[in-house]
């Protein structure tokens, strides 16, 4: 037996996921069906997308040529995203400083760590729009409703990205300053605040590019900006006023996303 | 000075760093603590300004037990010792001065450390350390500007400027080349000595042990295998401490 075994070429076989080849191909072919029927039980009506090309091209005929006369509204709704966006940012990087320290494992006690973790990852959960929604509920229209949710926003992802660079500093600094016998205060101040500034300050900058991004997108639930005069605009199909709208928007956020380059070049 | 009574230490791991160690310095001394990796060297340190908390027994430091402390006193006590490290430690992206000034914490109130106000005196002995280390002029440097030698300059000056009643230094040498090393070795010796410190070294370097310090701890496995001065240090120790090897070269020859 072991005689034949070496008679034989050298066998390979490439490692498959799964090894047993009738599940393997049984999860395939389920894999296809479920696809098939999923496709057949949407009832695409190819009718109505053959009936929806003409009027895309209606409406884009309509956006031009694009129209600024009402640019008083215009300005009016960018100045109010902008603004939005820079309290909301302002907002987010203070409150941002203390959950993200503690909700660093290397600093924080346990529990501290564990409520900070859980805040950070249930403002993360729901995306930007729903938040919105809730606070026009509690709020009303306007501009208010929309800074509380970027600052929402901010918020956690400033204090996740500052409490995963506490994280990642080497902890003989840590050690050094805390045999000092400095204060908390003290150790945050000589240790923590040096080394993780660099980068608190640069994702601050990112945050704030997103945010003037992110101010035009909430204002279509009613959350204030111009996202809310978008939404109008396209409800009383002033398609020429739309288009106007989104250049401008084009225009803020290039101009934004420079601003923030530039800003975090020189930060290094 | 320094009394340490029967003091163990069980990582939750289960791995025993430290058992039933017990010694005495009762003078200012620079004592060596020589010991393979693992021999729980730096647990033994660490133990005793509770950046690692033993597990049982008595660390007295001018007849105070550590180990009784709560936070707000062990802060306080913390400033009586005065640590170095291998890897230097600085904090990077501060300056020498700061890093130096940073020794004075346990000293300072918050607003003033924050502002950067610290007292006069605090100042003068920074400058005065720089110069006693070499660094003069460099006050205003950052510290990853630095080479190694010089980072551990300011490590020792850091710890200096706690005026502390002892030293716990951990394996200042292991990342600098040989020359250095002694230079390092002898500037920490020295200020010990000048300053009536003592100081506790783990070091790797059995020659440089022998060479500068006053008296030579072994640590194996967690217990304490020899204690005694560097001439004692035979090929028979050093095998009870680290295992079997040919010791001869290591030894350093009677002058």
């Amino acid at each position: 037996m072991s005689d034949n075994q070496q008679l034989d070429m050298p066998q390979w076989h490439r490692i498959r996921l799964i090894g047993n080849p009738v599940i393997r191909q049984g999860l395939i072919i389920a894999g296809i069906i479920y696809l098939l029927w999923s496709v057949n039980s949407l009832d695409i009506d190819w009718a109505r997308i053959r009936e929806g090309f003409p009027r895309a091209a209606g409406i884009l005929a309509r956006m031009f040529p694009p129209d600024f006369s009402r640019w008083q509204l215009l300005l009016k709704g960018i100045l109010e995203s902008v603004q939005m966006a820079l309290a909301a940012s302002f907002l987010g990087m203070i409150l941002a400083v203390p959950l993200g320290i503690c909700g660093a494992r290397n600093i924080a006690p346990a529990p501290i760590y564990l409520m900070a973790r859980t805040c950070i990852i249930l403002s993360r959960t729901f995306h930007e729009i729903i938040v919105a929604i809730f606070f026009v509920k509690i709020f009303g229209f306007g501009p208010v409703a929309g800074v509380l949710t970027l600052t929402v926003s901010s918020t956690s992802f400033i204090a996740k990205m500052l409490a995963e660079d506490i994280e990642n500093m080497r902890p003989g600094q840590i050690e050094a300053i805390r045999s000092t016998g400095a204060s908390f205060l003290q150790f945050l101040n000589y240790c923590i605040s040096p080394q993780a500034m660099p980068r608190y300050l640069g994702v601050s900058i990112y945050r704030l590019d997103a945010n003037v991004r992110h101010s035009t997108v909430v204002g279509i639930v009613g959350a204030g900006g111009i996202g809310q005069v978008l939404a109008a605009s396209f409800s009383r199909y002033d398609y020429d006023f739309s288009m106007a709208i989104l250049l401008t928007i084009v225009t803020l956020v290039f101009l934004g996303e420079f601003f923030s380059n530039w800003v975090r070049g020189r930060l290094r | 000075m320094l009394k340490v009574i029967e003091v163990s230490k069980t990582y939750p791991t289960g791995a025993k760093a430290l058992q039933n160690v017990s010694f005495t310095v009762d003078k200012p001394q620079v004592v060596a603590i020589i010991g393979p990796s693992g021999a729980g060297k730096s647990t033994l340190i660490r133990c005793i300004n509770r950046l690692v908390e033993p597990s049982s027994g008595e660390i007295l430091l001018s007849d105070v037990d550590i180990l009784a402390l709560n936070r707000r006193e062990l802060r306080k006590k913390r400033r009586q010792m005065g640590m170095i490290f291998q890897e230097y430690n600085l904090v990077e992206r501060l300056t020498v001065m700061e890093n130096l000034l940073s020794g004075r914490l346990g000293y300072v109130g918050f607003w003033k450390s924050c502002r950067r106000k610290f007292p006069k005196e605090d100042i003068a002995a920074a400058f005065e350390l720089l110069e006693r280390v070499g660094l003069s002029g460099y006050q205003d440097t950052r510290a990853d500007a630095l080479s190694g030698g010089q980072r551990q300059r300011v490590g020792i000056s850091r710890a200096l400027m706690q005026q502390p009643s002892l030293l716990l230094v951990d394996e200042p040498t292991a990342s600098l080349d040989p020359k250095t090393s002694r230079q390092i070795m002898r500037l920490i010796v020295e200020l010990a000595h000048e300053r009536g410190t003592p100081a506790l070294v783990n070091i790797h370097d059995v020659g440089l042990a022998q060479t500068f310090t006053d008296r030579i701890i072994g640590l194996a496995e967690g217990k304490i295998v020899f204690d005694g001065t560097p001439r004692d240090i035979t090929e028979h120790v050093l095998t009870e401490i680290y295992g079997e090897e040919d010791w001869s070269s290591t030894i350093r020859k009677a002058d």
